[in-house]
């Protein structure tokens, strides 16, 4: 029963320790992105008095002529087709209600649904109609910022490791077990609340480790990338991941192994 | 403490993780995550220390002030025990939400030093039933993340440890009546020994196995397997 105490070390600003060449041009809201009028406006960028001027914090982005803000952390905007994971909070209390959906959902439950349409004030209305949404099982829930969640074809991953992966475009992630009998649970409404066997929990802990230490290091999140991090980190025992030199080992090598692959 | 809703199939998972010595994050039902101390860290206090335990961030000052003795003890010193939950640490502490737990912990820090042995108060007397030492001790949460009680109580350890009390001399006239007297070498101080402040433990009872409380960064995480355990159980040890 150890107990690990260290003194506090002054952290190095993420740029040197990732080896980053260009410095991004990071601008808070009223700041003057540029006086220059031939530009476009994208998100995050307002026109006032001949300048373009930034509405968020975040770093400048520029596309030929499109400027835009890309913001560091931000709320999670819907849009009509992303995935996302959320959790059941507070239901509708109708007699026809009760009866209906009572057996299936519960509240705190999770479930992965789809977005099918944004009102005017950003709420979102969801559905599950297909199978591959539904009620989740056993499994882990991982809350990062919605800005770090990479928007892809698909954000349903089975990872060759063992677990499977549902990124929510709001920011939930949610690693389960591979399930043998895709046909049997795919989007059904009732869990599997069987023993999950030791070896896959190891796999999902060590999933949550990397996706924690990615988030740490602002790593985009996607598939390919947690990949890596989980095969950057086998070394290690899954609770030394949790260290911060050893998260920072890890992601270094993460993304090095990331730039090949785009280079 | 504020509960997180879990789905069932959560719980589940969680329960027959911790009966596998196995916890979400990949530790043992014994492993604590990396706590970081830091002393010396508010200027205008006798002492001071700064605990960060995962996401929990605790900020301890002491402050040496003189006092009376208490009537029952007039040969020895006493702590005084504050501790100020702000809303700072999570939502849930809006208001006064804070004040139960900060009673609580507070409470419990005076049960523990309510001992002859956690700290030598004798050496905090000045001249008995006249003056003595008062350690005003403010425990401030900077940040909740689980397991209070045993970063507090790391962090109440290293602050007293890093206190340094001025030395006094008490001069008598020829009348009686009495002075004292501050030495001017300001680093002339006395410290305390630190080495019988206990240590809280904290066990939770999670399905049928005991292990710590001590839970990963999320918080959320944290309350999903507080809110499974039913007990909990603090066992302060010395040492």
């Amino acid at each position: 029963m150890a107990l690990e105490m260290r003194l506090p070390v002054a952290r190095k600003p993420l740029s040197e320790s990732l080896g980053r060449e260009a410095k991004k041009h990071l601008v808070v809201p009223g700041d003057t992105i540029t006086t220059d009028t031939g530009f476009m406006r994208g998100h995050g960028t307002y026109m006032g008095e001949e300048k373009l001027i930034a509405s968020v914090a975040g770093s400048v982005e520029r596309v030929n002529k499109l400027i835009c803000v890309k913001a560091l952390k931000t709320r999670y905007n819907g849009e009509v087709g992303d995935i996302v994971v959320g959790r059941i909070t507070e239901r509708r209390r109708s007699a026809e209600d009760e009866l209906a959906m009572r057996g299936f959902l519960q509240e705190g439950d999770l479930i992965s649904a789809e977005v099918q349409a944004v009102f005017s004030d950003g709420a979102v209305s969801l559905h599950t109609r297909s199978l591959k949404y539904g009620k989740l099982g056993q499994g882990v829930l991982v809350q990062v910022s919605p800005s770090l969640v990479k928007r892809q074809k698909t954000h349903f991953h089975d990872l060759p490791c063992g677990a499977s992966l549902i990124l929510g475009n709001n920011g939930f992630i949610w690693i389960y077990p591979t399930s043998e009998h895709k046909d049997e649970d795919a989007g059904g409404f009732t869990a599997n609340l069987e023993p999950v066997s030791l070896a896959d929990r190891e796999v999902i802990s060590r999933l949550r480790n990397c996706i924690v230490s990615l988030v740490t290091q602002r790593i985009m999140l996607y598939d390919t990338s947690i990949l890596y991090c989980y095969e950057a980190s086998l070394p290690h025992q899954i609770k030394d991941i949790l260290k911060p030199e050893i998260m920072e080992e890890i992601v270094i090598e993460t993304r090095q192994r990331l730039l090949e692959q785009e280079g | 403490m504020a509960s997180v809703a879990l789905s069932e199939a959560e719980k589940v998972y969680i329960v027959h993780g911790v009966q596998e010595d196995l916890r979400v994050d990949g530790r043992g039902c014994e492993d604590y995550r990396c706590v970081e101390v830091e002393t010396d860290v508010v200027s205008n206090t006798s002492g001071s220390a700064r605990v960060k335990l995962g996401h929990t961030d605790i900020l301890v000052g002491v402050k040496a002030e003189m006092g009376t003795p208490k009537l029952e003890r007039p040969n020895e010193g006493y702590l005084e025990f504050f501790v100020d939950c702000s809303a700072n640490a999570t939502p849930e502490f809006e208001g006064r939400g804070g004040d139960d737990l900060g009673t609580e912990i507070a409470n419990t820090l005076y049960r523990i030093f309510n001992n002859k042995s956690s700290v030598d108060l004798k050496s905090l007397c000045i001249s008995p039933r006249e003056h003595c030492w008062v350690l005003y001790v403010d425990v401030l949460l900077l940040e909740c993340g689980g397991n209070l009680f045993d970063a507090i109580s790391i962090a109440v350890k290293a602050a007293l440890f890093n206190t340094r009390i001025p030395r006094v001399r008490v001069l008598e006239d020829e009348e009686g009546s009495k002075d004292i007297e501050l030495s001017d070498d300001p680093y002339d101080c006395i410290r305390l020994s630190v080495e019988n402040v206990p240590c809280i433990v904290t066990l939770c009872k999670t399905g049928k196995r005991m292990g710590k409380v001590l839970h990963t960064s999320l918080q959320s995480v944290l309350q999903k397997e507080e809110s499974l355990g039913p007990k909990r159980q603090k066992v302060g040890f010395l040492g």
